[in-house]
């Protein structure tokens, strides 16, 4: 794509600030567009003579570019610059023209100029504020069926991009003393002021380039300089300032707590030769000590019959496009205004040699000078004049105008031919950033707006966004707010020819000479709403603000009412004839502008979306194709299939193994926290159950550790090492919380105890190695140690070395066999683990997954916390009384435990299920219900904890709480299945070695 | 996001932080002597005011201590960060 030679008819040939060494080409609907660096993609458009760029959401409306900025609700296009680098809903006003994009309009079929849905348009009547509601109510289970897809349907405005994004995203934080949000002429003020005091500055501004208005604007002057000129000196000698970052593409979309405001940074969208290393977005989370907005305002367009036409836009927007992009929207151009600043336009379109007619609400005693001095440039300037409608279809070509006296009654309809048509209905500060602060906007009678009040947080508005549209005056209020923030007194005066011109009078609805509830005035170009539309919520009774926000949609979705609000406020109060004050304003929401997921996601996908913690052992498990699963962060191996096996025979091989021979295990995923000190001991007697004043050194126990409200919380093995120091362990999921648990209670509650507590979860990793032949596979690896059962019985620990490496080698059974647990530091694990394995090979020696050892626990009936409890199970439930210390005055847990409801008899209780089908195997969760023939809803009974086939014991093995279960030892209930229900015999939660003998493993036949 | 006031590191962003609650609810010495009203009151009841907060806060992501401050509820404001034991800044005016 390289035609140089595209004509860009409505281009001129001199100024602007585009760069017409360097065109660029892209595609609009298939048609190349021809533009320059320094365009906009509306600004292109616009100089090849394309106005129609979309089909409005509800009614299917041609629709053209309205505005020139982030307040542009129609030219919203679909933007391609790539495979994969393609994204809905781009406002052509603010997608830099770059060559190789591929631009689509939205919201029509099969094509831009006829879309069928059109007929939408015909059916307006209809399809009147609230219709959905009112319409797709019955039958009922149409909504889901019929009428909300149908809608969906037709009603989306976009097209979701469904391939992977190739692009880079990335999140910075930054703190700064002064953040400058906003570079027009206030904002470049503050920056300016605050910036000599050496202060850390940042100056965001949504735009390609910075300066706001500064950037359009040919007539004012500054302290003797162009604004153009004095726009590049303040640039420069911020620029020259270490102190000062300039962030031009940055949009401050949420402004929330503590001063912290969020910025999207936009990178490789524009035109960067050399660039492609850089991310797209860079999303800023700056903390600010203080905060100048200086946002600017939004220009109001004029509500009456046909305003959208294409071609029809903000009479500011012209002059913008007029002055910074060299492009004459039209070449005869009405200007329809009930103020003062589409003077300056008509002017300026006026010296670009366009022809102009002006045509103004106000009386011609309300126009003062202006007027004047309009005509005097040969300007037509018909004063006190209604517009009543536009001609045209996809483009406009004449606006309907006719004279209004002072009591509305409309005069002799005139058509004036035109080709673009500028509104200025007056204007609205962008509050949005102060609403979000928490700040509520105030209204101001003198200019029809609401402007930041009282400030929530350390933030200060200036310039247009606190409704001061006096160049002077924003310049001078700019400098004070930039001082003040920075700490400094010092206020500066600016000399500003000529004086900006000002003033408007609100125009809510023009009046008109035909019935005015048949006349469609829109408001709000995004969701479609018309005057009539708001004057109907009002009179179906919707009397708040915020209701007629919702019912109509009126500055909903992306828009937050930027051209929208006080058009719609102004309505609401006229309609309930009560004062803007007392109708209020709507709150608004972050973004201010739509955010990428890219930006807000950062780096945060694929292996990065969530931290995967691995042991050290990880990659020999891999290596030797083991499946794999998720265990809170960790990934455990699950079996380890050999070839053919499915899960069902990989388990059951490796239960065989460990029941019949030995197996080895990866238990480094244990929580480990050592507690140290002179109090250990009583600190352990006040966080676990038991008691632990007469452990040895060199012994381990059980322990069951309590929330205060009496719910089981953790368990695992401790070990005591020495009288100070215990080896604790605890689940895999609650290492953390257990840690911070102990925490607390250790600073909050007994700080005069000398304890410390070291998480060595990381560092300790756990080699399980469990069957009868335990002891002879690891026999000959071991130093300083006696393993006889005599010397290392059940439940002990010793210190000593294995494969030459120090080791705490604990003798510990949790598959019920003869095992140990072999822990070395992480670096050594996987060495002495192949040693293991290599040493267990005559002895068949088999690794195991998570999945075998559930079985083989399951089968010894021993819980696993967090699976067979959940927060609401006492140690009684789960079947540990015996664990619960009686001789101890106090832990944590034990008072709860005395409540009446802690020991009522139908608590839920484990228990064993035995299937009345040996083969059935039930689902974890299955609910268990005494008569599966009672009338639904049933009373559950309780639930299915776990359940696995058992080879050990030939049938199926579940655990389950049951209400009152301890009583129901025999009894028959039934559990639901896939299909039905499934008979169960309720047994005691022990399957397999009911009376735990095998933890002797060969010693017994030794 | 907050910005949250540990006495041990300084000012860092909410994301360092876990909020424990309310501040100042001393574990009875002998839970035992309690009845169950007392006891359930001591683990389940909370004043929950609008307006200036006690609360515990955890550095978690930093210096692991715990420590008390008093936030107001409607603003989010912090008005002061201190260490556990000491007394609340603005004692006696409570519930205000
Ligand atoms: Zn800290």
């Amino acid at each position: 794509m390289a035609p140089t030679t595209v004509a860009q008819p409505y281009r001129f040939a001199k100024g602007g600030r585009i760069d017409r060494t360097r065109p660029v080409h892209f595609l609009f609907n298939g048609r190349t567009i021809a533009g320059f660096a320094g365009d906009s993609v509306a600004s292109a458009l616009l100089a090849n003579g394309v106005h129609l760029v979309g089909r409005s959401f509800k009614y299917h409306r041609p629709r053209g570019i309205l505005s020139h900025g982030v307040d542009e609700p129609n030219a919203l296009l679909d933007v391609s610059r790539g495979p994969g680098r393609r994204d809905p809903n781009n406002r052509a006003t603010m997608v830099e023209a770059t060559d190789g994009l591929v631009t689509r309009s939205q919201n029509h079929w099969p094509s831009l100029k006829r879309d069928i849905w059109a007929v939408n348009d015909l059916l307006a009547p209809i399809i009147v504020a609230g219709f959905y509601y009112k319409t797709f109510k019955w039958p009922r289970t149409f909504w889901h069926r019929l009428y909300e897809p149908a809608i969906r349907a037709a009603a989306g405005l976009g097209l979701a991009p469904t391939e992977d994004d190739p692009d880079r995203y990335v999140h910075r934080h930054a703190h700064c003393d002064v953040l400058v949000i906003g570079s027009g002429p206030a904002g470049l003020a503050a920056a300016l002021a605050a910036s000599g005091s050496g202060k850390r500055v940042i100056v965001a501004d949504e735009q390609a380039e910075l300066g706001g208005t500064l950037l359009h604007d040919a007539s004012s002057t500054i302290d003797g300089e162009s604004a153009e000129a004095w726009l590049a000196g303040a640039l420069a000698m911020l620029r020259a300032q270490r102190n000062v970052t300039l962030l031009p593409r940055t949009t401050a979309f949420g402004y929330y707590n503590h001063n912290h405001i969020a910025m999207v940074e936009r990178l490789v969208d524009h035109p960067a030769p050399g660039s492609t290393a850089l991310p797209r977005e860079r999303l800023w989370q700056v903390r600010a000590k203080q905060v100048v907005l200086a946002t600017g305002a939004h220009e109001r367009p004029l509500a009456f019959a046909d305003n959208d036409r294409p071609g029809i836009m903000m009479a500011e927007s012209i002059r913008v496009f007029l002055n910074r992009y060299a492009v004459a929207p039209g070449r005869r151009i009405v200007f329809a205004t009930s103020g003062a600043s589409a003077y300056q336009a008509a002017a300026d379109a006026k010296a670009a040699g366009l022809d102009v007619t002006m045509v103004d609400t106000r009386p011609e005693a309300g126009c003062g000078v202006q007027s004047a001095r309009l005509r005097a440039l040969g300007i037509e300037v018909l004063t006190g004049h209604t517009v009543l409608g536009s001609v045209g279809r996809m483009k406009v070509r004449g606006l309907i105008v006719a004279p209004r006296d002072a009591t509305d009654r409309i005069g002799s309809r005139r058509t004036i031919a035109c080709d673009a048509v500028g509104l200025s209905g007056g204007w609205t500060p962008a509050v949005h950033l102060f609403s979000q602060s928490r700040g509520k906007p105030v209204y101001r009678d003198d200019i029809d707006a609401f402007v930041p009040g009282t400030s929530v947080q350390a933030e200060r508005s200036a310039g247009a966004a606190k409704g001061t549209y006096d160049l002077a005056a924003a310049l001078a209020e700019g400098w004070r707010a930039g001082a003040e923030a920075a700490g400094l007194d010092g206020t500066r005066s600016f000399a500003v020819s000529p004086p900006t011109r000002t003033g408007f009078t609100p125009a809510r609805k023009l009046p008109t000479d035909v019935d005015a509830s048949r006349v469609r005035a829109f408001i709000d170009f995004q969701n479609d709403v018309a005057a009539k539309d708001v004057e109907l919520a009002v009179r179906e009774g919707f009397e708040s603000v915020e209701h007629v926000k919702r019912y109509t949609t009126t500055g909903m979705a992306t828009d937050q009412g930027k051209t929208s609000n006080m058009a719609a406020l102004g309505l609401v109060s006229d309609a309930l004839g009560r004062p803007v004050p007392q109708v209020g304003t709507t709150t608004f929401r972050p973004p201010y502008t739509p955010v990428s997921f890219g930006a807000i996601v950062g780096q945060a996908r694929d292996a990065l979306f969530d931290p995967i913690r691995t042991t050290p052992l990880h990659d020999w498990a891999v290596a030797q194709g083991a499946v794999f699963e998720p265990v809170g962060l960790w990934r455990r191996a699950r079996f380890f299939p050999k070839r053919g096996e499915d899960m069902h025979a990989a388990v059951a091989r490796e239960c065989r193994a460990v029941r019949s021979a030995v197996g080895i295990f990866d238990a480094s995923t244990l929580g480990k926290i050592e507690v140290v000190g002179p109090d250990a001991a009583e600190f352990m007697n006040r966080i676990y159950t038991n008691a632990w004043a007469k452990l040895e050194p060199g012994r381990c126990r059980y322990g069951l550790m309590l929330k205060e409200d009496g719910f089981i919380f953790d368990d695992g093995v401790v070990a005591r090492l020495a009288r100070d120091r215990f080896h604790v362990t605890t689940t895999t999921g609650g290492a953390a919380r257990v840690l911070a648990h102990m925490e607390d209670y250790l600073q909050t509650e007994w700080s005069n105890l000398q304890v410390y507590l070291t998480s060595v979860t990381e560092q300790w990793s756990v080699i399980a190695v469990q069957g009868p032949r335990a002891r002879a596979v690891i026999a000959p690896l071991v130093s300083g140690m006696d393993l006889s059962q005599e010397a290392f019985p059940h439940m002990a620990v010793r210190i000593g070395k294995i494969c030459g490496v120090p080791t705490r080698l604990f003798r510990v059974a949790f598959t019920g066999e003869l095992g140990y647990e072999v822990n070395v530091s992480a670096d050594h694990a996987r060495a002495v683990w192949e040693a293991v394995y290599e040493s267990g090979r005559t002895f068949g020696i088999t690794p195991y997954g998570t999945e075998a050892m559930h079985v083989l626990r399951a089968e010894r009936g021993f819980i696993v916390v967090g699976q067979d409890t959940d927060g609401t199970v006492t140690p009684e439930d789960a079947g540990l009384a015996a664990m619960i210390a009686k001789t101890k005055p106090d832990f944590v847990g034990k008072r709860s435990l005395m409540r009446p409801d802690m020991v009522a008899a139908d608590r839920k209780q484990l228990v064993g299920l035995a299937t009345q089908v040996p083969q059935l195997v039930l689902d974890e969760g299955a609910q268990i219900v005494a008569d599966p023939r009672a009338p639904i809803p049933m009373k559950m009974l309780g639930h299915v904890t776990s359940s696995y086939w058992s080879t050990a014991c030939g049938h199926s093995i579940a655990l389950a709480l049951v209400s009152g279960g301890c009583a129901r030892l025999g009894q028959t209930l039934y559990a639901t299945t896939p299909t039905g229900f499934a008979a169960v015999r309720v047994v005691e939660p022990v399957f397999f070695d009911r009376h735990g003998e095998r933890v002797n493993g060969d010693f017994a036949h030794a | 996001m907050l910005l949250v006031n540990c006495p041990y590191c300084g000012a860092r962003p909410e994301i360092e932080f876990r909020c424990g609650g309310e501040a100042h609810i001393a574990r009875p010495v002998q839970p035992s002597a309690l009845d169950d009203e007392a006891w359930a009151e001591h683990l389940y009841f909370r004043t929950n005011p609008k307006g200036t907060h006690a609360e515990r806060w955890l550095h978690v992501h930093g210096c692991g201590r715990w420590f008390n401050a008093l936030r107001d509820t409607v603003s989010d404001a912090f008005t002061a960060s201190y260490t556990m034991g000491e007394q609340r800044p603005d004692a006696g005016k409570e519930g205000e």
